[in-house]
């Protein structure tokens, strides 16, 4: 299908995964289908960035806890997008209460809790529609 | 008295042979058809949501007979940037519903009874149609698997008489997906100025060539005012539905149709115009990825047909490819047929694109790739099947 051997493809992607180009594969989970109660947040955090270091040591003391499951530095309002999985709200609340907004230079703390995933990794979940073509047409 | 009202011209016109297969076919449960001839995509969501704006605006009317000036603005746009040709807006662009009707409007335009058109055979299902409807005769030239399906342009040639008026070409070509090589394109030009012939190009798959950059017969030398250059949208953006497509060229050709257009269609819908103008403009991307995604699948099912007995040569484009069949001794129909009840799988046989169509079957790529590689299982089963039957038979005898 690419116009490559077998050998070559399985020659680039273990390049690529040495690189650490190809970080993981992992599954993409439809959790609605799920009888599951997870919780996902988004935390909107401002911080006070440190003379020589920035965002970065404070982004590291962030993303250690296994609660976070991203974290990017944003342009705009607010610094920090920490998102968190918790297995209720209250999980959550408890994270951001007694972890997130103690830490010394977290100035505010804004938690949006998601209601539903639409589109996730550019996958529309529930997305798919029976084909409506012709069997044979010119 | 039982009068008989249909015209005799229109009875002796030829059922198309893909009717016939829709017919088996839509009886049946659990096909995996490879005999669509349109895009497995549906549209994309940016063209979609422009023609949903367009309607939410209030744009419901009419427009010019020749179309939206800015759409035409945006195909002469688009034919500089990717030809490097200058098409003028106001009267050498015309916009159509769709290529056949393109196709229609320009037989008529151009062509008094008795006239003839040379087409290569096989050829997509409606040209000898229109071209007989337009009170013309269609001339064919057979091509064969040997030769690549191209055109050849001694026998060109020898089919031109005094009443030749047009070569028709169609490349990409469906159903066999050959694309015109530059040689045989210069060689088609130089014989239409020698003998003063109109060209037209049905360039509907143009966009859908998979190595290297599509070649137009208006950019030969003395082209620019004897190709009628036709194309659409169906293909390249997965549009089939929206019937839309244009016609680029000369003048008083292009007037020519345009005055049949005002008279017959009036105008393409203006919901489709306004979603072809978001198409040309910023639908690169989209584009793109389709194409990538069909040349994948022609790798895929060009390897898959081969390695089940099927000689089938690499096409340069469109998502057709044209196996052969006669390795396993059926005739084309024999085979689409049998390959229908036995192992529930459509093609089309390759005599509905015209008899020399004989040997061969049209398997459209248009399909996802667990539909091609189930269908290309299937069609390993019925090959093997169907080949042991001959050899006991052999023995019996």
């Amino acid at each position: 299908m690419l116009d490559l051997t077998e050998d070559e493809v399985i020659d680039q992607i273990a390049q690529m995964e040495e690189q650490g180009i190809i970080v993981k594969y992992h599954a993409l989970v439809n959790w609605e289908k799920v009888d599951d109660d997870l919780v996902e947040a988004m935390i909107a955090v401002q911080v006070e960035p440190e003379r020589d270091v920035g965002f970065d040591d404070i982004a590291e003391r962030i993303y250690n806890f296994p609660e976070v499951r991203a974290l990017y530095l944003m342009s705009g309002s607010y610094d920090l997008s920490v998102f968190v999985e918790g297995r209720d709200i209250r999980e959550v609340a408890h994270f951001v209460s007694t972890k997130l907004a103690t830490i010394d230079r977290v100035k505010s703390t804004v938690t949006y809790f998601v209601l539903k995933k639409y589109k996730q990794e550019g996958v529309i979940l529930d997305g798919k529609t029976k084909p409506k073509r012709m069997a044979v047409s010119p | 008295m039982n009068r008989d009202f249909v015209s005799p011209v229109i009875k002796s016109l030829a059922p198309s042979g893909i009717r016939r297969f829709f017919d088996l076919v839509a009886d049946m449960d659990d096909v995996v058809s490879l005999g669509i001839g349109e895009p497995d995509f549906v549209t994309p969501w940016r063209i979609r949501e422009a023609a949903l704006h367009s309607l939410k605006e209030g744009y419901t009317m009419y427009t010019s007979n020749q179309g939206l000036l800015e759409l035409r603005n945006a195909i002469s746009d688009y034919w500089y940037e990717n030809m490097g040709m200058r098409y003028n807006p106001k009267e050498e662009i015309i916009v159509t519903v769709g290529v056949s009707e393109a196709l229609d409007l320009l037989m008529r335009t151009i062509l008094t009874p008795g006239d003839e058109v040379i087409m290569a055979e096989p050829c997509y299902v409606s040209y000898q149609p229109t071209v007989i409807l337009a009170g013309g005769v269609p001339r064919t030239i057979p091509t064969t698997m040997e030769d690549g399906f191209q055109l050849r342009v001694d026998e060109l040639e020898k089919a031109i008489n005094e009443r030749t008026k047009a070569v028709l070409l169609c490349s990409p070509n469906n159903p066999t997906g050959t694309v015109l090589t530059s040689h045989c394109l210069a060689d088609i030009a130089r014989v239409a100025v020698k003998y003063d012939l109109l060209v037209i190009t049905d360039e509907i798959y143009s966009e859908l060539v998979y190595d290297g950059k599509y070649t137009s017969i208006a950019q030969m030398p003395g082209m620019r005012e004897r190709a009628i250059v036709l194309n659409g949208f169906s293909k390249t953006y997965a549009m089939t539905g929206w019937r839309i497509g244009y016609a680029l060229g000369r003048t008083d050709v292009i007037k020519g149709m345009n005055k049949i257009h005002q008279y017959t269609m009036l105008c393409a819908p203006i919901t489709s115009q306004k979603a072809a103008i978001e198409a040309l403009r910023n639908c690169h991307r989209e584009k793109a990825a389709m194409r990538q995604e069909y040349n994948e699948r022609r790798r895929l099912i060009v390897k898959g047909l081969n390695e089940v007995g099927l000689e089938c040569s690499m096409p340069q484009g469109a998502f057709y490819v044209f196996p052969s069949v006669r390795s396993t001794g059926l005739d084309a129909e024999t085979f689409c047929e049998q390959l229908l009840k036995q192992e529930k799988v459509a093609v089309v046989p390759g005599t509905a694109f015209g008899s020399s169509g004989e040997g061969f079957v049209r398997c459209s790529y248009a399909a996802s790739i667990d539909e091609i590689k189930e269908a290309l299982e299937r069609i390993g089963r019925f090959v093997e099947n169907n080949s042991l039957r001959k050899c006991a038979s052999g023995e019996g005898a």
